[in-house]
């Protein structure tokens, strides 16, 4: 009843927008009541992002309404439309890190004295009731640089509290948090809901979307899918409208012959990141490296491939020592890495499909030490095709595709080298519900071709349905080893937050 | 260090303010600074204690003073303007010629008249840099050689002397008040109000966040653009200034007055501790590093330091400076993540 009766705070009706001849979005339409939190979902490339963007004011629509607090809108700039009281999250904090914390809540927006000075006294008196508000301790006079992801999220929120947004939108707010964190900021996103505040949010997490959201929009290829009350639809059902058709199984990893010992890792440490890690991967075996963020494992994964130094331990593959700090005797050793930063490093995203495929193997295909871009073609077709990379063709540049299609090309990159072993970080990491199905059903072939593969993985039904062995990883340790039988989301997740310290 | 950085707050606001002070980038380089004039002064002690050693030891910098800060504001915003030099020089020309076309003008008038031409290439500089979107490097090094062309045309093989000159405009560089050079006032005005707005306006903060993240600037919804362009606004219109004060100084000017400023205010502003990518430092670093650079000039002779090695020196200080900066930018951000979670 009250539906009828309140204004949407926000009213989008077949919005279009086409960059160049590349269409974005055709008919994206979302309507946000105030005092709700809405999910927005859909695979990547389904406009969601271009969606948020048109109502942040980065991009000026094309097509269809636009309504904000029941008046027309269009916002020429960002500080038109966070003047009107829109707030966003964008998925990387967008912070000045050379600045306080307080000063890059209130830039802009300082709270003044006569003869417009800065009132420094106000402005970290407000600082400290925020945070008191949003239950951190940060202190308002330390700089911005070095916060974790989620103390940036933190301050983002605190910035679209003070500006008394009554529309606030989160792009995937949850993808760098750990347990506590993550509840830590949907206990202040309630609250924000609680005061009438719209809040939508976007995630690939469904058990988030379900925990939090009362309202869910679905969004597919450009266009507006459906929107129901979370309590009237289904997980399945919403999957399913995402990628229109029905996805059967999400993580299919098929049993394969384990074989011998590929890699051996034997009492790996750096100082104040890992102890005594000692572990090793089989042939044919997934082994996931589970644990909080920031527990070390991506740490580990780089010591292993010789992108970090480390103190002590041995490195072996297939029996042979590989020396430290060497990432390039690592690859010839056999090692494959994919990092968990496809963009800033899996990817030279200014250079061609081809390119990146053939990156490491580069030197093999030179002729006299030239490479040309028919060498690099014929190289990468095979790869390319095998890991079905929708993209037109090899010449277009890595960084307009779709995360998925760029996890893809990383992969391919490496499996071009013929590697032993394979290191993952993050595989599926902001890659939409199809492409992800389709990272593991590749996954788990590599696996059954004899490859050794180590993931490391925040998502735990991923690490749960995927790997033979899940090793958990607390505070730069390893506290579990478990066999895919006794792994439980209860056994890793106590493993991985067990705070008794003689453990 | 590890309070002052991730607790500041713990701490009183004496201990603060005090900490903050001695710890600070402005201090190091004072304190070089120092060390500097009480070396050369054990040497030979007219270096400050003559009336003209005191005079030359606090006017000499004057020039480079105004020159630096207005390409600290520059700088700051992860930009940098290479015209300066040229600017200065078509100012300091253009001084001498309007007191030959127009005898009898209030010395107020020109110095006004500089600081507006200065500005006007400013514009044309922050014009060029915020509309086409080119990094300011690229765009203030053609403007540099545009600029310098334009003078050269101008005054061709002409100069101008000291008889173009009135007497009240070239006692400036004489006149002292309270024992210090009236053109050094100037620039520790100048020096005062542009720290003052980079500190306490919104505008002069807003400065160091475009330079901290351009492009979190941009989604702030920040007018980095007017910003921008301001800073180069103000740049030029300090040159220009500079330029006046160059032919108070030295009362004469020619096509290649200024030639090399343009590098020497940039290696004042690293000297100073400025982030060569913006985003930190401050004026008064900057102010001091150009007050190291041109007394170090002066003194390396007196130490008996030849001239190879003087640019050497310069060198040394400009490498030294960023390696500090860096080292010390890395050990600070490693104490800010070993701090997470333990507050």
């Amino acid at each position: 009843m009250s539906e009828a009766v309140t204004q949407p705070v926000l009213e989008l009706r077949d919005v279009a927008k086409s960059f160049g001849s590349v269409t974005a979005l055709r008919a994206g339409t979302l309507v946000v009541e105030p005092g709700s939190i809405h999910a927005l979902v859909g695979e990547n490339g389904a406009g969601k992002s271009t969606l948020v963007k048109i109502v942040a004011g980065v991009y000026q629509r094309d097509a269809g309404t636009f309504r904000f607090q029941g008046h027309d809108a269009d916002f020429a700039t960002t500080a038109a439309a966070k003047d009107a009281g829109i707030a966003v999250i964008y998925q990387e904090p967008t912070l000045f890190p050379d600045l306080s914390v307080t000063e890059n809540i209130f830039m802009g927006r300082q709270p003044l004295t006569t003869g417009r000075r800065i009132d420094r006294t106000a402005m970290y008196a407000e600082a400290e009731q925020l945070f008191a508000r949003l239950g951190v301790q940060l202190d308002p006079r330390r700089m911005a640089l070095g916060l974790s992801i989620a103390d940036q999220q933190i301050i983002e929120i605190a910035k679209a509290i003070s500006l008394d947004a009554s529309l606030l939108i989160m792009d995937e707010p949850t993808a760098a948090l750990s347990g506590n964190e993550v509840e830590r900021l949907f206990g202040v996103a309630r609250s924000l809901r609680d005061e009438g505040r719209a809040l939508v949010f976007i995630s690939h997490r469904f058990d988030e979307v379900f925990a939090l959201c009362d309202t869910v929009t679905v969004m597919r290829d450009g266009s507006y899918v459906s929107t129901d009350r979370i309590e009237d639809t289904s997980v399945t059902e919403i999957v399913s409208r995402m990628v229109g058709r029905e996805v059967s199984e999400l993580f299919p990893k098929t049993p394969a012959r384990i074989g011998d010992v590929v890699l051996d890792v034997e009492g790996l440490t750096t100082a104040g990141v890992f102890r005594q890690v000692t572990f090793q991967v089989r042939s044919g075996e997934i082994v996931g490296l589970a644990g909080l963020v920031g527990a070390g494992r991506s740490e580990i994964a780089r010591a292993v491939f010789g992108v970090d130094r480390y103190d002590a331990g041995t490195v072996r593959l297939l029996g042979r020592d590989v020396p430290p700090h060497e990432p390039r005797s690592s690859i010839r050793a056999g090692m494959a890495f994919v990092p968990e930063d496809r963009r800033q490093q899996g990817l030279v995203t200014e250079g061609s499909v081809a390119r990146n495929i053939t990156g490491v193997i580069r030197s093999g295909l030179a002729r006299a030490g030239l490479l040309t871009s028919r060498a690099e073609n014929a190289a990468a077709v095979p790869w390319a095709r095998r890991l079905e990379v929708k993209t037109g063709a090899l010449d277009m540049h890595a960084a307009t595709m779709s995360g998925g299609n760029q996890q893809k090309v990383v992969i391919a990159k490496w499996l071009a080298t013929n590697p032993r072993l394979l290191i993952i970080d993050e595989p599926t990491r902001g890659i939409d519900v199809g492409t992800k199905a389709e990272v593991h059903r590749l996954l788990s072939e590599l696996a059954g071709q004899g490859m050794a593969i180590l993931m490391i993985s925040s998502e735990l039904p991923e690490v749960l349905g995927m790997a033979d062995r899940v090793l958990v990883v607390r505070e730069g340790e390893i506290t579990a080893d478990l066999d895919r039988a006794d792994a439980t989301p209860e056994s890793v997740m106590t493993a991985a937050t067990r705070s008794d310290p003689a453990a | 260090m590890t309070e002052l950085l991730v607790q500041p707050s713990r701490l009183s606001p004496v201990q603060r303010a005090v900490t903050g002070v001695l710890r600070s980038r402005e201090i190091a380089i004072a304190v070089v600074l120092v060390v500097v004039v009480v070396a050369t002064t054990l040497k030979s002690s007219s270096f400050v204690f003559s009336h003209d050693g005191w005079r030359d030891l606090l006017l000499s910098p004057s020039l480079l003073f105004l020159v630096a800060i207005g390409e600290m504001v520059v700088i700051v915003t992860r930009n940098v303007d290479l015209s300066v030099g040229s600017t200065l020089g078509l100012s300091a020309y253009l001084t001498g010629r309007v007191f030959i076309d127009h005898p009898g003008i209030p010395v107020l008038a020109v110095f006004l008249i500089g600081l507006a031409f200065g500005a006007a290439l400013g514009v044309v500089n922050g014009l060029i840099v915020t509309l086409f979107n080119v990094p300011s490097l690229v765009i203030t090094l053609g403007t540099m050689y545009a600029y310098r062309g334009a003078l050269v045309h101008w005054a061709g093989s002409k100069q101008i002397y000291a008889s173009n000159l009135p007497d009240s405009f070239q006692n400036l560089g004489t006149q002292q008040i309270l024992g210090i050079p009236v053109l050094t006032l100037l620039g520790i005005v100048v020096l005062v109000l542009v720290g003052y707005y980079l500190w306490n306006a919104r505008g002069g903060r807003e400065l160091y966040a475009i330079g901290s993240d351009p492009e979190a600037a941009e989604l702030f919804g920040l007018p980095v653009r007017r910003r921008v362009f301001g800073a180069f606004v103000l740049c030029g219109a300090l040159a220009g200034l500079a330029g006046v004060v160059q032919a108070a100084r030295y009362s004469t000017a020619t096509s290649a007055t200024g030639q090399g400023m343009e590098l020497e205010a940039v290696a004042a502003v690293v000297i100073g501790g400025v982030a060569i990518f913006g985003g930190s430092g401050s004026v008064y670093g900057a102010a001091i590093g150009a007050f190291l650079l041109i007394t170090i000039n002066a003194a390396l002779p007196i130490l008996g330091i030849g001239e190879f090695w003087q640019n050497a020196v310069v060198g040394i200080l400009i490498l030294g400076s960023i390696c500090l900066d860096r080292l010390l930018a890395l050990r600070r951000a490693h104490r800010l993540i070993e701090s997470r979670g333990e507050s």
